[in-house]
């Protein structure tokens, strides 16, 4: 096995297109497990550590562009603001330890249907930014998720960013597990609401083959919620709201629950965050008046 | 490969170094520092907590490769010669430490709060102790000593 270090995305690039066998290589968080175990010996290493720009992120034309190997406990810190749904998520992954170094790149990259960010990537519409030495393209996260486990990316390419709208829009994020730290998702779910365009973006995770919108649930709110009434949400639109999600799952039965179960939970979650976001969105009304 | 990097404050060289080998491997095996502990060897315990530049990881999960020319703080690297850092003493008169697996992650991580946070709630704490697991169940002293090693910290 090599451990190849290149100091630029060029290099990295060239280097994956010569050897599509070298495993990208970031915060280490799952890569490290299966090496440790003797689950996996690649030809190759592809350490990205040593690439800058990977860990840096912008805002161009409220369009965040968020480096595929900047670590969790950076989002939290520095741009909980301005993505309070991805931080939210962020705040869930592992432990201190887990997220100094764990990434987005490295979930995208790992495409586990229990991946935190995934949920909130997929109801803020993100688009991911994979680059080889053909070029740079960008993937609707709704198109990236191909199977569990698997990604949309090509053998050459690299996953380099991740660009989502910085938020105007409410957004929370809800995780089950049993307890607060170290937890794979038993299920998990993200809400953005866009008051000023009637939208809504849902999408749920470890609860089907892959992470998943919930796009019948999107509709269905975006055509019933009263965004100009103020006062609470009736409780039969939250509770149909939740059967919607719920019935956008395709969950199994394994260690960590039971497809009976997430159902159920997610339905939960649903109500949950819909009254949540919903709330902000009343408060944001009458600080705005 | 050869792997050049600096641990505790010394230049430190180590050879032969697999591509896939850990941080904790070559601090325990190469260069003769067993004070971070191997467990679980994915990231779920805390016992092989260190510093890399400054950040506490687990160094179970951070490839020897990744290391080169950076810094590494080890448990070893807290105490002043024979004076203990107040984190370190503190678990000692807290009576913390039942079988002492977990000791060392647990101290630098106590180590990494205070330094960041000097009176930390009880939250705050746990927050920054949820990745270190004591199989001894020894918690509520490892909370005694982190409490007063932030009252020593910041007597002094």
């Amino acid at each position: 096995m090599d451990f190849l270090r290149p100091a630029t995305l060029d290099e990295a690039l060239a280097v994956k297109a010569e050897r599509p066998g070298a495993v990208p290589l970031a915060g280490g968080t799952d890569v490290m497990v299966e090496l440790n175990f003797d689950h996996r010996r690649p030809e190759a290493l592809l350490d990205l550590t040593g690439i800058g720009a990977l860990a840096e992120w912008s805002i161009t034309d409220g369009q965040v562009v968020l480096g595929a190997g900047v670590p969790y406990t950076r989002i939290i810190a520095e741009l909980g603001d301005t993505l309070p749904g991805l931080a939210m998520a962020a705040r869930t992954v592992g432990s201190p330890q887990i997220r100094n170094r764990g990434t987005v790149g490295g979930n995208l990259g790992a495409a586990s249907p229990a991946g935190d960010t995934h949920p909130v990537l997929l109801a803020a519409g993100a688009r991911i930014e994979v680059a080889s030495v053909r070029g740079t393209r960008l993937v609707p996260a709704e198109e990236f998720y191909t199977g569990v486990k698997r990604n949309a990316l090509d053998p050459d390419e690299l996953i380099t960013a991740v660009r989502l709208p910085a938020a105007r829009g409410l957004e929370q994020f809800a995780k089950v597990g049993t307890r607060n730290a170290m937890v794979i998702a038993v299920c998990a779910f993200a809400l953005v609401l866009h008051p000023e365009r009637a939208g809504v973006g849902a999408a749920i995770g470890s609860a089907a083959p892959t992470p998943r919108r919930a796009s019948e649930a999107e509709r269905f709110l975006a055509a019933e919620l009263p965004w100009d009434t103020p006062g609470a949400l009736p409780d039969s639109l939250k509770r149909r709201f939740g059967e919607l999600v719920a019935g956008a799952t395709e969950p199994i039965d394994d260690v960590r629950g039971s497809a009976a179960y997430r159902r159920h939970a997610l339905a939960v979650l649903a109500r949950r965050t819909l009254t949540w976001a919903w709330n902000d969105h009343q408060e944001r009304g009458k600080s705005c008046a | 490969m050869r792997l050049n990097v600096t641990v505790n404050g010394e230049s430190k060289q180590a050879d032969d170094v697999w591509a896939g080998e850990s941080l904790l491997y070559v601090l325990r095996e190469r260069l003769g520092l067993p004070g971070s502990k191997n467990a679980c060897e994915q990231g779920e315990c805390g016992s092989c907590t260190v510093y890399l530049d400054d950040v506490p990881v687990c160094s179970c999960l951070v490839a020897a490769g990744q290391t080169e020319g950076r810094r590494v703080r080890t448990v070893e690297g807290l105490a002043d010669g024979d004076r203990l850092d107040p984190v370190q003493q503190s678990f000692v008169d807290n009576g913390a430490v039942q079988c002492g697996f977990c000791t060392p992650g647990l101290v630098v991580a106590a180590h990494d709060l205070l330094g960041r946070v000097p009176d930390p709630s009880d939250e705050e704490i746990r927050e920054a102790l949820a990745g270190n697991l004591c199989r001894c169940t020894g918690y509520e002293k490892i909370l005694d000593a982190v409490r007063s090693a932030a009252l020593a910290t910041e007597g002094s």
